[in-house]
């Protein structure tokens, strides 16, 4: 009998502890999936999420397929700043690159620095979207009262899916004051 | 069992009740390792909680009773679904299944207690602290949380009142005390069978328990996880959800709804284990299809972790994921089916008596039937964009809940209260409580069905006119089925307190461990493990 309940408290013992580190061990799974979704999303490329590192410009690849690509501006909750694209579309040839700008205008007396995220719709366009040279790649310094044209150059890989006959791309503009000190910014 | 084996079982545990009663006074309650304390405990507790969810409810329905703004500010209003929501889950719900768990499984395996008895009191013990820091930010600046009960990100993060930090702590508290529970059933039940109770003998009540402590441990360390970084995001600068960062709020959802979908079967899992328990008793009839009823219950559980994206179809998703997910969703009616199957079938030709268990557990099976062919419904990813956050969704899921697991709870009340007291509850008053509960829901939420067709938003304390009939309704249903839980606590207490000595079988047709022990349980049961066969 003292036998029997002694190897029983063990055999407790041992099975608590995997279940507790079943325990940390899905509490850690919680914080994985923060890295894997963002891994999922980046190789699949859903989710609208874009390639922020410059394409390489390829000459071959022009077609003649024309779609429609819309551009907008979006300023982020308190963003105080005057933001909008040059050209509210454009008639594109897939493979062909192009150039616009987005124009911005600090209307606040004080030193700004703003980033640019991008976002595209339908999110199976994204990965067809390349961007040449974007303001996005850049933190945006202005300071009271500039304004300033941001260049972007795109071109839309001819690989596109057929189903897709508009684009849009949004810009959306976050106050990063807080987080960027002037010289860092100027850098940039 | 041979009445022998009762006898014996009997006369052992008297001679124990002398030497180790209950202590006196109310350190008993505080001090307490027992299971069927602690069990009882668990159950005032979440009778406690469903009154005080219930309150809400029917705030809710008052102001939607007439178009317009009655009786509370939109805010409130939003204070009121969330905390209902809130409560009712964490609150009423799961701890209602823990003392269940409690009181039922050491008698079920015949076990002299559960496996970890001072992790049992402290589990117990965490949830009135954890519901009191929950209640108290009614009383804060800024009110409750008001982002419903899904606190999706941004909502609860960036625009949330300041009470939200109470709110992450109290869900901490509550996580930590499930999986305790959750530790504690699984090493009772792996750990403490007699000789030869294996496990293709244990009542299916345990089984499904065994397999929603799993559940719990898998998914309630998630939702700590996901509280943590919103704490995080509130207090310490991060930006887990939050886009100016490099975060994402969609990112929310997906972790939430990781915890959240097999919470949902966590919630109703223990429910089918209760149902399959009482429908064979009063059919008379063994449980038809037992090794399919674990295997069916095992693989909903499987499921339940590859669907967590349909609660989130319109957030932008695309095709190929919709497709995964809605095709994910359906097959969960493959296991379902058989059980519903296999319910029908034990009763199919049985000698059915329809005392008060036995007709909450046939309401059980058809409404949360109703409840699961609207899920399925809203399973399919193009229709769902029309039903996506409209009271289709809230009639589906109180279709599951309330007549699924909150009727499931009050027919093992009903089962199993003259094994807790000794005495028989008024079967009349049972009864009609039955009758004014099952008109009561369907009177309430049958209606709300044709107005989440027909597009109205859920969440919402006003709502256009061509609603209003359909949402008086409603409200009628809502007082009636409120009002009559009165009866339900009346006849609890009238059933502790009178004398109608119920027997130890306490039914004719029952069958397993926890009859063989004399009525009302003694405070000490199966000391010396039993002789199963």
């Amino acid at each position: 009998m003292m036998n029997q309940t002694k190897s029983q408290t063990k055999s407790h013992k041992k099975l608590i502890i995997q279940l507790l580190l079943g325990t940390v061990g899905m509490f850690g799974f919680g914080f994985a999936l923060v890295p894997l979704y963002d891994v999922f999303c980046r190789i699949t490329g859903i989710n609208g999420k874009l390639d922020l590192t410059p394409g390489v410009y390829q000459a071959n690849g022009v077609s003649g397929r024309e779609i429609k690509i819309q551009f907008i501006a979006v300023n982020n909750e308190s963003m105080p700043w005057a933001f909008k694209p040059k050209d509210s579309s454009l008639r594109v040839k897939l493979g062909q690159t192009y150039q616009t700008a987005y124009w911005a205008e600090n209307l606040t007396p004080n030193y700004m620095v703003a980033q640019a995220v991008p976002s595209v719709s339908p999110s199976d366009a994204a990965q067809y979207l390349e961007k040449v040279d974007c303001f996005c790649f850049n933190r945006q310094p202005l300071n009271a009262g500039e304004q300033r044209e941001m260049g972007l150059a795109f071109n839309v890989l001819a690989g596109m899916p057929a189903h897709i006959k508009t684009i849009t791309l949004s810009y959306t503009l976050f106050d990063i004051t807080a987080a960027s000190d002037k010289s860092v910014a100027s850098n940039d | 069992m041979s009445t022998s084996t009762e006898q014996l079982v009997s006369s052992e545990s008297n001679t124990q009740e002398i030497h180790h009663g209950p202590a006196k006074g109310i350190t008993r309650w505080f001090y307490t390792t027992n299971h069927k304390d602690i069990g009882s405990m668990y159950l005032w507790f979440s009778l406690i909680m469903f009154m005080t969810g219930g309150c809400m409810a029917l705030m809710i329905r008052a102001e939607l009773f007439q178009p317009g703004l009655q009786f509370i500010e939109p805010d409130f209003f939003n204070q009121m679904t969330t905390m209902h929501g809130l409560i009712m889950v964490f609150g009423a719900v799961m701890p209602a299944f823990v003392g269940l768990a409690n009181w039922m499984l050491p008698l079920m395996i015949g076990a002299p207690d559960m496996a970890l008895p001072r992790l049992n009191n402290w589990s117990f013990w965490i949830l009135p602290f954890a519901f009191s820091m929950m209640l108290m930010t009614f009383f804060m600046q800024g009110g409750a949380p008001n982002f419903g009960w899904t606190f999706y990100a941004p909502l609860s993060t960036t625009f949330a009142p300041p009470s939200v930090t109470f709110f992450i702590f109290a869900v901490h508290m509550m996580g930590i005390s499930s999986i305790m529970g959750a530790i504690n059933v699984i090493v009772t039940i792996l750990n403490m069978r007699p000789p030869g109770m294996n496990m293709m003998k244990l009542p299916l009540f345990v089984w499904t328990w065994l397999i929603t402590a799993f559940l719990l441990i898998l998914v309630m360390p998630v939702l700590a996880g996901v509280v943590t970084m919103m704490l995080m995001d509130i207090h310490f600068g991060t930006s887990f959800f939050n886009a100016a960062g490099g975060g994402d709020p969609v990112l929310f959802q997906h972790v939430f709804w990781f915890f959240g979908h097999p919470e949902v079967y966590i919630m109703i899992l223990p429910a089918f284990g209760v149902v399959s328990e009482i429908i064979p008793t009063f059919a008379r009839k063994k449980l038809f299809g037992y090794s399919s009823m674990v295997y069916a219950t095992s693989s909903i559980a499987f499921l339940s972790f590859i669907v967590w994206a349909h609660h989130m179809f319109t957030v932008g998703i695309p095709l190929a994921g919709e497709l995964f997910f809605m095709f994910a969703t359906m097959l969960i009616a493959v296991p379902t089916g058989v059980k519903v199957f296999n319910w029908v079938a034990t009763m199919f030709r049985g000698s059915m008596t329809f005392e008060t268990p036995m007709l909450f557990a046939i309401a059980f099976v058809v409404l949360f039937s109703i409840g699961g062919f609207s899920g399925l419904m809203l399973a399919i990813a193009p229709a769902d964009f029309q039903y996506h956050d409209t009271y289709f969704v809230v009639a589906h899921f109180h279709y599951v809940l309330v007549p699924g697991s909150v009727f499931s709870i009050m027919a093992a009340v009903y089962y199993w209260l003259p094994k807790w007291t000794g005495n028989y509850y008024n079967e009349k008053m049972g009864k009609l409580h039955f009758w004014l509960s099952f008109i009561g829901i369907n009177i309430t939420f049958f209606p709300m069905h044709f107005v989440g067709l027909a597009g109205m938003p859920r969440r919402i304390p006003d709502y256009a006119l061509q609603f209003a009939d359909f949402n008086a309704i409603s409200s009628v249903g809502a007082f009636l089925f409120g009002f009559s839980q009165l009866l339900f606590i009346y006849n609890i207490v009238s059933c502790i307190r009178k004398r109608n000595k119920a027997s130890a079988e306490v039914w004719e047709g029952s069958h397993g461990l926890e009859w063989t022990v004399p009525s009302p349980a003694p405070y000490h049961t199966f000391s010396k493990p039993p002789k199963v066969d």
